[in-house]
Parts: structure tokens; sequence; C-alpha cells
């Protein structure tokens, strides 16, 4: 595979995680227990290690033509690939698990497949984040559940926000131009046929916190495209301030 | 959280490596015993301290009453011999 082609593959997966540890990196000092809060930024350390070794694997790629904070912190919003579902804010603690619960169910199938990369790195990684992304999603079904099956209230909660972000889900599984051409490769994964399972999956879990699988018609979509919805551009100004505000620097 | 009922507090133990015991590592809040168990995971084993976690409600723990300490532990002061200082511990014998 073209070196170029794989440094927007690894974009397209890396931006996920990078973005959504970037919120729940938010509720660091927030998070509704001390516990809670200990584990959303738990989960956020996570993902950015995650994001560290795959950006690294980029800048070497690039011959460090680029680095990984050139990557992170310095690239413009059409640039990012993440997907719309995990830029969406923190509007309350239902739609931060119930983000987490959409994601995590397909990150768990994404890593599984990419184990099986050609590619030994990004094999690599996958194998080394899949026992993370297993905690993720065991720590957010367990929430969905605790919250649908709870009070009249956290179950309208939880309710509203599944229902909400439901219609960024379809996303996961349209590859951009990137993803087909690591997939021709046996480099990336086939996210299409991963469909199936995730809402089997996501539905059993829906199923036990006696929540309402939404019905929808239409997705949104374009966040593998560059085209984001409003909430990217403050999150990158918040993300990029330091780097932007002293380049170059460096921890 | 509000007006919200606070969650129980419980107690966490954390066995850091096989073959060593069960140590007090502190307490947090949670609803329940599987609550429990996931938040000490995060708050207590983070930097990887440990391969396993008993979490128990702090209400169940019956503590002896500070009032009472010099009827129960001062008597055990001035009896030195007690102590298993009295001989040589071979190296081989590891965790006394």
């Amino acid at each position: 595979m073209d070196k170029k082609d794989l440094i927007q593959y690894i974009e397209t997966i890396a931006d996920n995680s990078l973005i959504l540890g970037q919120r729940m990196g938010e509720l660091t000092g927030h998070g509704p227990t001390l516990e809670v809060d200990i584990a959303c930024t738990n989960i956020s350390l996570d993902l950015f290690g995650q994001v560290r070794s795959y950006f690294q694997y980029a800048a070497q790629l690039s011959n460090q033509e680029i680095s990984e904070d050139d990557l992170a912190f310095l690239r413009q919003e059409r640039a990012y690939k993440n997907v719309l579902l995990v830029e969406q804010p923190n509007r309350d603690f239902a739609y931060v698990i119930a983000r987490q619960f959409l994601f995590d169910h397909y990150h768990f199938l994404f890593l599984k497949h990419l184990q099986n990369s050609e590619d030994e790195t990004l094999a690599a990684i996958a194998k080394k984040s899949i026992k993370e992304v297993s905690y993720h999603k065991r720590f957010s079904s367990d929430w969905i559940i605790r919250l649908g099956d709870g009070t009249e209230e956290s179950k309208q909660k939880i309710q509203t926000a599944v229902d909400d972000l439901w219609q960024y889900t379809q996303e996961l599984f349209e590859p951009n131009e990137a993803e087909k051409a690591a997939e021709e490769k046996h480099i990336g994964v086939d996210i299409v046929s991963l469909q199936a399972e995730y809402t089997q999956n996501v539905g059993k879990v829906l199923q036990e916190a006696t929540l309402t699988q939404p019905d929808l018609k239409f997705f949104q979509r374009g966040g593998k495209k560059g085209i984001h919805t409003e909430h990217l551009g403050y999150l990158l100004s918040d993300m990029q301030y330091m780097q932007r505000t002293y380049p170059n620097m460096k921890w | 959280m509000g007006n919200k009922k606070e969650w129980p507090l419980w107690e966490v133990f954390v066995r850091s490596k096989n073959g060593l015991e069960h140590r007090h590592f502190g307490s947090l809040h949670a609803a329940d015993a599987e609550m429990a168990l996931e938040n000490a995971r995060d708050v207590y084993t983070r930097r990887s301290e440990g391969v396993s976690i008993w979490v128990v409600e702090s209400e169940h723990i019956t503590a002896s009453n500070p009032e009472h300490n010099g009827e129960l532990f001062e008597p055990a002061q001035d009896k030195v011999y007690r102590h298993p200082t009295f001989y040589d511990l071979p190296d081989e014998v590891k965790h006394m």
C-alpha cells in the first residue's frame, strides 16, 4: 500500500480515538462522582495512548517529515477524519455514556479484526488496545443498563441520548476512500461486515437496559470525509491551543 | 448529584502480587458491589498495583473503640518475649 494512503488510513482510525479522548478528558474534575470522573479520564488516557502509537507509526512512515504533534494538533478541521458520533458534546452524563457505548461496541469489533491486518504494526497496536477497549465496552454497557433500568428520570435521560446519537451510528460502517483501499490490501478492516454483529450486540444491551432501540431511516454522515458538525471547531480550538500558541513546544 | 442520596461507602482491599495477602488500600463510594469493584479498579489499580480486588461495604466492618485502646493494646507493650525477635530468620523465607 502506498505510504500516503496508509497514513490517510491511520488518520481515519486514530482520529476517532483522539476526538473521543478529548471529549472524555473534558470531564477531568467534572465527573458526576470522584470515582466516575477517574474512570472517564482513564478511558481518555487509554484512547490517547492508542493515538500516540498510531501517529508515531504515521510519522515514521513519513520519514519524520510530519510529527505526531503535527497530526494531533496542527491540522485544519477539514483534515480530521473522525466520525461525527465522537465529536458530539457532553450534554449530560447520559450523552457521555451513550456516545461511549455506541462507539465502544464498534471499536471492539474493529480492533478484533484489525489484529489480523497484514500490516504488523497495526496488528500489534490492535492487540494491545483491545484489552483496554474491552474494559471501556464493559464500563459503558454497565452504565447503559444501570441508567436504563434505573429510575424513571435516568431511563428517560439515557433513552433521549441514545435516540439522539443513533443518527450518527450508520457512518461507522461506511468506508471512506482510505478505508476501501486499505481493506483491498488486507491491511484495513472490512467495516461493512461488522454492522450485523454490532446491531445485535448493542441491541442485547439495550434490551437488558429496558430501552428501545431507535428505528431511523435517515442518518448523518460526513466526518470521515472531513465534513463535521459545528461542535468540532470548538473542540479543536481548545485542544490545539497550546501547540498553536507556543509552536513546537514539547513536554 | 445535588440532593440525591449518597452512594454507600466501600472498603477496598488489593492483592498486589500472587502469594501476598490482600491489603487495605482505601475506600470509595458505589451504588452496589459490582460498581464498587469497577470503581476500585479505576481508582486504585490504574498504575498496575494489583492482581485481585476485594470490596466490602464499610458498615459491615466492626471496629474497635479507640477509647478502649488502653485495656486492649497497652498490656502487650511490656511483653517483649511475645515478639519473634529471638531467633534468626533464614534468608530463604520471604514476606515475613
